[in-house]
């Protein structure tokens, strides 16, 4: 079942409306919302996982683009910058969806962006600041 | 088979020189023995790359024409306040202090996000930097006040010169408390919720060689990705604690000043560094190679993670409030896991020295020494040791005499 991450911005005039429930009901997807930011009156972001039939996707994706939410995969917002990451592992134990790892071998780090939620827990705990998150 | 460091310096200079790094030793002494392994190894290359506070560099600026008389006034580079109680045109800049303006942790907990290792970082990095001054004015130093860019190709001397770097072994840190602490050990999680360490264990610099036979003053060694020196033992030197039967220290121990010409060295080993809650600082690569002069040198050179043993500590009371007592103790190859035991708890391990870098400078270090672009030296003089009677005091705690 074709699954994936995104991160939906709503303008101010939708975020009343019940958009995850249309989703859901009459497009038949799984929703599952990983991080939500929702400012009464200005804008919301939902940070999502959705699955579903690849048809389902589709009209769901259509749906959200009629309505006028913003779409756009979740690993175009975080960024690791490797030249300013040293190695260190100070992220490695805060990371609660494994993506940054630790080749124990040689204790080199590496980040995989496809298990990122966007949670920024690492964001102040780098001291290299080499985690960015543009939302 | 005793060698000096003479004879080990003119193999060097051939090209002959047997060199390994701390790591590799570990397994040539178990293949070889401790005997043959000192006859046939040279040099033994060690490396760390973690934040260092006890870090800063000493400018001078030039004169400005009229003069001015920078010491005993104020001064700032990219708004980092700068000491500047030396003489006219000399400064230091120290890799903790921060702009004025930073809300520090007003707004809790602070960011950091620059201070003077990030200045050091830019500086060294080639980058032109702001120079604020305010002076009083003397007849002979009358200007009171200057600001223009200044670029490290153009100033006199940059001197990087750290009072206290390179901890030999380093406490582990967790949170016993309930809610989130912000430390110069990172972010820790309550209830032990994580553990953070942070030295390059196996290859760390004064692991290698625990009773200092080899590093003393005037030890040459890789610093910031250029040439510097031991230059005395570093503050809180402390080499009379407990130590595991190898020597190891099984406590934060003993650490050395060091010193070296800062326009040689590069912004990938001296990196501008920020702690949430802490603070700003210097993250400062070092490394230091150990000539083999005999067996039991080399026998100190080839500790595995497994025999260096740290103690686990409460940052959130007995840190703080200097009170005795630890969790326990445990030793980096269990650190560098992934997680440890602690009081039957199993924990997550981060760390905030890199082995990744470590191991880095330890064959950079390596390779300079086989191609012959790297002599050793012989010390000047020892660092104290275990026979010192060097004990570690607090602060005391004293009624301030009114002063006439």
């Amino acid at each position: 079942m074709p699954k994936k991450r995104i991160v939906l911005t709503f303008p101010n005039r939708l975020v009343d409306q019940p958009i995850t429930y249309h989703l859901i009901k009459d497009h038949n997807l799984m929703v599952n919302i990983l991080r939500a930011n929702v400012t009464p009156k200005e804008e919301g972001r939902l940070v999502v996982e959705i699955s579903g039939k690849k048809k389902d996707m589709e009209s769901g994706m259509n749906y959200l683009k009629e309505m006028g939410v913003d779409t756009q995969p979740l690993t175009r917002d975080v960024r690791w910058h490797k030249d300013r990451c040293t190695q260190c592992t100070a992220c490695i134990s805060i990371c609660p969806s494994g993506a940054f790892v630790v080749n124990r071998e040689d204790m080199s780090v590496s980040f995989k962006k496809d298990k990122c939620i966007a949670c920024e827990l690492c964001i102040p705990i780098c001291p290299y600041r080499a985690v960015e998150v543009l939302f | 088979m005793a060698k000096t460091i003479a004879e080990i310096n003119e193999k060097i200079k051939k090209g002959e020189a047997v060199v390994f790094t701390a790591e590799e030793i570990i397994d040539r002494v178990k293949e070889k023995g401790t005997e043959k392994a000192a006859q046939e190894v040279d040099v033994v290359t060690t490396g760390t790359f973690g934040p260092m506070c006890g870090s800063g560099a000493y400018l001078n600026l030039g004169h400005s024409k009229p003069r001015i008389k920078i010491g005993g006034g104020k001064a700032f580079l990219n708004d980092v306040l700068l000491y500047t109680g030396f003489a006219a045109v000399d400064v230091y800049l120290g890799a903790t202090a921060i702009p004025d303006y930073d809300p520090k942790n007003t707004v809790f907990p602070g960011g950091f996000q620059y201070g003077g290792g990030h200045v050091i970082e830019d500086l060294v990095g080639g980058k032109d930097v702001k120079l604020t001054v305010t002076a009083y004015g003397t007849d002979c130093y009358p200007r009171k006040s200057v600001e223009t860019m200044i670029n490290i190709k153009h100033i006199n001397e940059a001197v990087l010169f750290n009072p206290r770097n390179s901890y030999q072994n380093y406490n582990v840190a967790v949170n016993l408390s309930d809610s989130i602490i912000y430390t110069y050990m990172g972010i820790l999680q309550p209830g032990m919720g994580n553990a953070n360490y942070c030295s390059a264990g196996q290859l760390s610099p004064l692991l290698n060689d625990p009773y200092y036979r080899t590093i003393g003053i005037g030890t040459r060694i890789f610093l910031g990705g250029g040439v510097g020196y031991v230059a005395w033992n570093g503050t809180q030197h402390n080499p009379c604690v407990s130590r595991t039967k190898n020597g190891v220290p099984r406590v934060p121990a003993g650490t050395i000043a060091v010193i070296g010409d800062l326009k040689q060295m590069s912004p990938k080993w001296l990196r501008g560094t920020s702690l949430t809650g802490y603070g700003a600082t210097l993250t400062v690569g070092i490394g230091i190679p150990i000539p083999i002069l005999d067996e039991e040198i080399l026998k100190h050179t080839a500790v595995a993670d497994e025999d260096i043993f740290t103690p686990v500590v409460d940052y959130s009371v007995a840190y703080p409030e200097r009170e005795p007592g630890t969790l326990g103790e445990v030793n980096y190859a269990q650190l560098k896991s992934g997680k440890i035991s602690i009081k039957g708890e199993t924990v997550k391990t981060a760390g905030l020295s890199s082995y990744v870098k470590a191991k880095e400078i330890a064959e950079t270090l390596k390779g300079s020494i086989k191609k012959g672009a790297f002599l050793l030296t012989e010390p000047v003089a020892t660092l104290p040791s275990v026979e010192s009677g060097i004990s570690f005091k607090p602060m005391p705690s004293r009624p301030v005499k009114k002063v006439k």
